[in-house]
């Protein structure tokens, strides 16, 4: 099922979505990125026609859906926090939508227990949602969106109630749900793993606009402002001057630290480089990487099986990615010397 | 925690203990009062016609009152919960005021509208529906004071159920009535409930505003006025025993079913 969104706008509140457009593929996971605020679930809603737009146009597979009642969509939809129907069991929620289409009740009985065994539920036909994990929780709310074989489901911020394990595992199970159902995902989320390991494509969102659509190794790798950048990881961005530029490799000046980086561009911009693309090491290292550093180790941020190394470089401070076993390795601690060592492709100009 | 409240020996909370168990006493004691002056003749009283007409015209009354009110009342609570519109704020704000206007007052102003003189009243009266001294006038006066029991309560059952689990119902295939049928009324059930129970409640009670439209068919606070003015205090109690003790039982049953666990409604 393929998804246009065509100058969409709608004020709602103290909120405005602006002019949006949108071209989602049929078959394609799509993933809205955008942190907080940014108009992500307001648009999904507009999709699954919850609200009218002040103007603009939704197109699936081509038809205009935009006056359409949400009922007469044949969208799966998923919301936040799952909403599933708390006076109904796990097996009468799925079965919830096969009841509105008043399908027979034997016919019912089939699809609910196929659905609830291919999402691994069987076990927990009879529980209310109140007993289920956070986890099964959004199981069920797949299933019960999956069971009228909805051509388009929609996603909202479907993990970010699950602990870090469970997210793991979820995002995984959506992944296999996309390859074996082939159904078109938009999946709308703040979190930038999940879109780097989920998406085909995917559109960042700040403010109730659109700011940047390409698939995750464009958006992560070539952010198109300093806010994508920061918003998708990159942690060090500086001011910089190019100093000279010779056959694609220019040498900039930031603020007394020099590094190298590919682009043909000139004077004043911004560089970012992700700090997951810095190596550490306790020697100079003999490598193709054109950017060695040294610096001191200022400051690090545990934060669990990856360390955050803050590292001051002149005046400069570089923020580096390394998993903690490197960091007990070699012995890292406040005020020890290392090096930096990046490649001129890492580093990104804005 | 909750049970070891007096074990904090806090002056705040001790005072509080005492002036919460005055206030206890000062409902309670009247009512036991009541009840345990006259349990003798409770029954005598009960023998009497006029006694079980006068109670059994106060349910039956106050129930077509709370049936109106649900008919009407839920629908505007719903509209209410849900929905922005132009003079939403002073509607939801006066919806209370049937019950701060002395009840009295609320006959008169029933009595301007609906009664003989009245163009509505004789509008009404030419088909056949007069208030003055009929079932209908007891209905409307109770339906009237007691009413913002029934839209309030099913106003905040409504709000409590969270929005998008409609929009979720209706992403289902489930049209705005269906998805209103099957999810939220049953979520909001027991608001409704209480809020039904609260207007019956309150309709049986109603003396003001029944007695400007309609003296007659007695209901039983009318009644036991009348008893009280003609026959006096000791022969009004075991009628106000027994309104006591059926107010009270109604209360649990109703109570009692309003605690249940929901089950689906199709």
């Amino acid at each position: 099922m393929e998804v246009k969104v065509e100058n969409l706008s709608k004020r709602w509140e103290n909120f405005s979505l602006c002019d949006v457009n949108l071209r989602i593929k049929d078959g394609e996971y799509f993933i809205i990125l955008g942190p907080t605020g940014a108009g992500k679930t307001l648009l999904l809603e507009l999709i699954a026609g919850f609200h009218k737009p002040d103007s603009g146009r939704i197109l699936i597979d081509g038809v205009d859906v935009t006056d359409l009642p949400p009922e007469r969509r044949g969208i799966g939809y998923v919301p936040q926090d799952y909403m599933l129907f708390p006076h109904m069991t796990v097996y009468e929620n799925v079965e919830f939508g096969l009841r509105m289409r008043a399908m027979p009740k034997n016919e019912r009985e089939r699809i609910v227990t196929e659905i609830l065994e291919f999402m691994g539920l069987t076990h927990l036909r009879d529980r209310l949602p109140m007993t289920l994990s956070g986890g099964e929780m959004q199981k069920t709310a797949i299933a019960r969106a999956l069971v009228l074989r909805p051509k388009l489901l929609l996603l909202d911020e479907p993990l970010s109630a699950l602990d870090a394990n469970t997210q793991r595992l979820m995002r995984d199970e959506l992944k296999r749900l996309h390859e074996e159902l082939k159904v078109t995902v938009i999946h709308v989320t703040h979190n930038q793993v999940e879109a780097y390991v989920l998406a085909d494509r995917l559109a960042v969102m700040r403010n109730g606009r659109i700011i940047q659509v390409g698939n995750p190794e464009e958006v992560f790798r070539r952010p198109k402002d300093t806010f994508i950048a920061r918003f998708v990881g990159f942690e060090n961005l500086f001011n910089a001057r190019i100093i000279e530029s010779r056959n694609g490799i220019a040498e900039f000046d930031l603020g007394g630290v020099r590094i190298e980086a590919v682009t043909d561009r000139t004077g004043e911009c911004i560089v970012g480089i992700r700090p997951d693309d810095i190596i550490v090491s306790r020697q100079p290292l003999r490598s193709s990487m054109r950017n060695t550093l040294k610096g001191r180790i200022s400051d690090f941020i545990d934060m669990g099986s990856l360390i955050s190394l803050i590292v001051n470089v002149k005046s400069v401070t570089f923020v580096a990615l390394i998993t903690k076993r490197s960091f007990l390795e070699m012995g890292l601690k406040r005020g020890l010397d290392v090096y930096l060592s990046f490649k001129a492709s890492a580093v990104h100009i804005i | 925690m909750g049970e070891a409240w007096i074990a904090e020996k806090s002056p705040f909370i001790i005072a509080s203990g005492i002036l919460g168990l005055l206030m206890l006493i000062f409902l309670y004691l009247p009512i036991i009062n009541t009840v345990i002056a006259s349990p003798d003749r409770m029954i005598s009283a009960l023998m009497r016609p006029e006694t079980r007409d006068a109670i059994f015209m106060s349910f039956y009354a106050a129930l077509l009152a709370t049936l109106i009110t649900f008919a009407f009342g839920i629908p505007l609570a719903y509209i209410l919960a849900r929905f922005s519109f132009p003079g939403k704020s002073i509607i939801d704000a006066s919806i209370d005021l049937p019950i701060l206007i002395p009840h009295d007052a609320a006959g008169i102003a029933l009595l301007l509208l609906f009664g003989p003189k009245a163009p509505l009243g004789r509008l009404l009266s030419g088909m056949g529906i007069s208030f003055i001294d009929t079932l209908f006038g007891v209905v409307l006066a109770m339906t009237f004071v007691s009413a913002p029991f029934m839209i309030r309560s099913a106003e905040d059952a409504f709000k409590a159920v969270n929005p998008q689990m409609e929009n979720v119902a209706r992403s289902l295939g489930a049209s705005r009535f269906r998805a209103f049928m099957h999810v939220t009324f049953p979520l909001a059930f027991r608001g409704i409930l209480t809020g039904c129970l609260l207007t019956w409640a309150r309709a049986i009670s109603e003396f003001g505003a029944v007695i400007i439209l309609a003296n007659i068919p007695k209901t039983a606070p009318v009644y036991l006025y009348e008893v009280f003015i003609n026959e006096g205090l000791t022969a009004a109690i075991p009628v106000t025993s027994l309104l006591i003790i059926m107010a009270v039982l109604i209360f649990m049953a109703v109570k009692a079913i309003a605690t249940r666990p929901l089950k689906p409604v199709y």
